[in-house]
């Protein structure tokens, strides 16, 4: 349970010596409760109480880090239940199930599948985050024979081990020492024996229950083996389900401070209907999956659920801004049109949707107003008529036309005048006032 | 350790809403709990899918989702028909797209006879849209809800700039009014106290805080629906009371995602199955952060969606 900031405050020095920054240990015990300082800071502050507030000032959901190296994926920590409150923290991982009944070359197919589906979107590196290794044959030699081939052809990737039989375990985490695997298949029959294999292997163990009374107490146990490190599975098949347990167990460790189930949650979308599995992977990616688990690998799902993970998980605090530039949309030619908008990310979505959709190749100029739409940023200075004629001399754009047109939002018409004198030898074009306007208006021109 | 389930309850509750007449009439809202939460209260009504139908055939529409419709988008009533008996349609979202000055400008007089032979040939509950253009919506949308005068059905949408004549004339005609507003709790409240405050009863309101695509300000739409859904149960804001839409499949289908070829852009993967993820895995995101309904095109993204809300009951 975290403590509150006068529960901290009894357990620091008192001294108000400031070496911590703060200007005293009140203000210092208040941010600890926040955790916007870590304990450390305070260098004066008692064993005793170290022990205390560390267990205290843990977070709710324990981080783990699934993977090693650039590729690894740090999972947990989350603060929040709903996005608009805060920053989701660590994006979810997708893991795609390969199974050792398959042929090696089916396996090695789906492996290479995994390589291939880093994509680059909006300047992100977006991929197939892991492998899940399922023993569906139940042969320990199986499951090992797979797990040498995906070691193999991406040592890179992050893996997760599926089996509930420990000598499979064993063998299997052989391939990934020092990776930062999930052992994943520890049950109320196995418990022990997994535990000791993740131990040996510095696995992470992936505790798989048949419902939420199982999964606490095993997490229980699993601590009271000498486990830190685990990744829970409530038994959640349904989607109705996934959210149930899901919702249930984000609520608990945030506002319960139930440590047993402060742990990142693993989800299974896998489903033969793929629609529906990239619905059911979604559901997970909005409700509090860390990692989700998909079939197969096929590039317009990744797409689909890449783009979805990068909504959910940005900073709601900050408006959406895209990059100062000047966009081409189609393939414009020296006689295409011209026009300008401000950079807050929904007008620049609208506008270039319009665009896009009439098929009328053209030039956008997307213009830094600080996120704000085009009349907010004309009341509050940031889109005038030297800005923009700054923005547009510096881009050198006015030598791709042929003729030097720019047409500007309807709603800043009365800047026409003023761009014009600022801009010599340019046109200034009042367009529509709204984006919906764009086709006709771009079509009547064509 | 038995594991003690940290439910939620709320005072607040969505209003429930009538929709059409006769044996498919439905209802919308109902829930005291968020959407799908019937773990830990009641959620008496499934979301509804409507089924998107314009006046003209839809020429910007991607060619993928004209395809599904081609025998049947030259004329209103056989599309609809179509949606309804052979794509199971449980209602019918009617887009007035060729009222708009820019595609074609029909009158408000030949809009209102589309609806009425609409409504004469369909069962299921009608929702009638205008073309997006504030004052042009105005005139079209008063002869459209006369032509559906006694129906139940839905009219919209009624938006900060026409909301006093569409109001007024879903009052008149005793329909339910979607109202929407640009993004933003405190406008879709304020919105709705306008209306109410011209005597329309809030309990025949649908918020429709308006929608976007995936990748495409998903996240807007997203959170500012979960927010809304919160102060209706939480702080039991009445004003926030009424059920929301999700108008989705009009934002989704004018993206690069659900039209580019796979010819050009390797990486994204097949054109066809890209489209209808998509639209399914944006109108399912906002089933999930509180739409009670939603209109969507393609038939495979909705077959998609109606699975994913029966996976969805526990
Ligand atoms: S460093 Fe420690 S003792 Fe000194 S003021 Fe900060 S909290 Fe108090």
């Amino acid at each position: 349970m975290a403590l509150t900031g006068v529960e901290i405050f009894k357990l620091l020095p008192k001294t108000n010596c400031k070496k911590c920054g703060q200007p005293t240990c009140l203000a210092f015990a208040m941010k600890l409760a926040q955790r916007q300082v870590s304990l450390d800071q305070c260098p004066d502050v008692s064993e005793e109480s170290k022990q205390k507030l560390g267990e205290a000032s843990a977070p709710p959901i324990r981080p783990v880090t699934l993977g090693a190296g650039t590729r690894a994926v740090k999972m947990g920590e989350e603060t929040v239940l709903f996005r608009h409150e805060k920053k989701f923290v660590n994006p979810c991982a997708f893991a795609v199930k390969i199974e050792d009944t398959l042929s090696e070359a089916d396996a090695a197919k789906k492996i290479d599948e995994v390589l291939a589906s880093e994509i680059d979107r909006v300047g992100q590196k977006l991929r197939v985050d892991a492998m899940f290794l399922s023993n569906d044959s139940g042969d320990a030699a199986k499951l090992e024979a797979l797990a040498k081939l995906a070691a193999q052809k991406a040592p890179d990737v992050p893996v997760i081990i599926s089996t509930v039989n420990p000598d499979a375990a064993g063998a299997a985490l052989g391939h990934f020492s020092g990776k930062n695997a999930v052992l994943y298949g520890a049950n109320a029959g196995n418990l022990p024996a997994m535990a000791e294999k993740a131990k040996a292997a510095k696995a992470a163990l992936g505790i798989a229950a048949k419902n939420l009374d199982e999964l606490s107490d095993l997490t229980e146990k699993a601590k009271g083996l000498g486990i830190e490190d685990m990744v829970i599975d409530s038994g959640a098949r349904k989607a109705g389900e996934i959210l149930r347990d899901n919702t249930y167990i984000r609520r608990a460790a945030l506002k319960k401070g139930i440590k047993q189930v402060g742990y990142p949650v693993i989800n299974f979308a896998e489903r033969g209907d793929e629609m529906l599995e990239s619905l059911v992977a979604g559901l997970a990616v909005k409700k509090y999956g860390s990692i989700v688990v998909l079939g197969a690998v096929r590039k317009w799902k990744d797409l689909v659920l890449f783009s979805l993970r990068q909504n959910i998980y940005t900073d709601p605090q900050v408006p959406m801004q895209v990059q100062q530039k000047v966009y081409k949309i189609g393939e414009p030619g020296p006689k295409s049109p011209f026009l300008i908008t401000t950079n807050f990310s929904l007008t620049y979505f609208i506008v270039s949707g319009e665009i896009e959709n009439c098929k009328v190749p053209c030039r956008l100029a997307v213009m830094d107003s600080e996120g704000l739409s085009v009349l907010t940023a004309w009341a509050a200075g940031k889109f005038t008529a030297s800005r923009i004629s700054q923005f547009i001399t510096e881009s050198g754009i006015g030598e791709e036309l042929e003729q030097k047109e720019l047409i500007i939002p309807g709603y800043v018409a009365i800047l026409s005048g003023a761009i014009e004198d600022k801009l010599p030898g340019w046109k200034i074009t009042v367009g529509p006032r709204e984006a919906n306007g764009l086709p006709a208006f771009l079509k009547a021109r064509a | 350790m038995p594991f003690t389930p940290p439910k939620e309850s709320y005072n607040g509750k969505i209003f429930e809403l009538a929709l059409g007449s006769g044996e498919k009439a439905l209802a919308i809202g109902g829930e005291n709990v968020l959407s799908f939460h019937g773990f830990e209260g009641s959620t008496p009504r499934k979301p509804v899918i409507a089924m998107e139908v314009q006046d003209i055939a839809p020429a910007d529409w991607p060619q993928t989702v004209q395809d599904v419709y081609k025998d049947v988008s030259g004329d209103p009533v056989a599309w609809a028909l179509h949606c309804q008996d052979k794509l199971g349609a449980e209602a019918i979202a009617l887009r007035l797209t060729g009222t708009h000055p820019d595609k074609g400008d029909i009158s408000a007089e030949q809009a209102a006879a589309t609806v009425k032979k609409v409504l004469e040939a369909i069962k299921v509950p009608l929702i009638i849209l205008g073309s997006n253009h504030a004052e042009k919506d105005t005139a079209v949308l008063v002869k459209a809800a006369e032509a559906a005068k006694g129906s139940n059905c839905v009219i919209g949408k009624a938006q900060e700039a026409n909301y006093k004549t569409i109001a007024a004339a879903a009052m008149a005609n005793d329909l339910k009014l979607i109202a929407m507003s640009e993004l933003d709790i405190n406008l879709s409240k304020q919105l709705n106290i306008l209306i109410t405050q011209m005597g329309f009863d809030r309990e025949k309101l649908i918020t429709d805080p308006m929608c976007s695509a995936l990748s495409y300000g998903l996240e807007y739409t997203y959170s500012v629906m979960e927010r809304i859904k919160l102060a209706a149960l939480a702080q039991n804001d009445p004003v926030l009371q009424p059920p929301m839409l999700a108008d989705a499949g009009m934002y989704v289908w004018k993206v690069k995602e659900t039209q580019a070829p796979e010819a050009g852009l390797p990486e994204w993967g097949s054109l066809a199955e890209r489209g209808i993820a998509w639209e399914a895995v944006t109108a399912s995101s906002f089933l999930v952060s509180g739409a009670d309904m939603l209109i969507m095109r393609h038939p495979a993204a909705v077959e998609a969606v109606k699975k994913f809300i029966a996976e969805m009951e526990v």
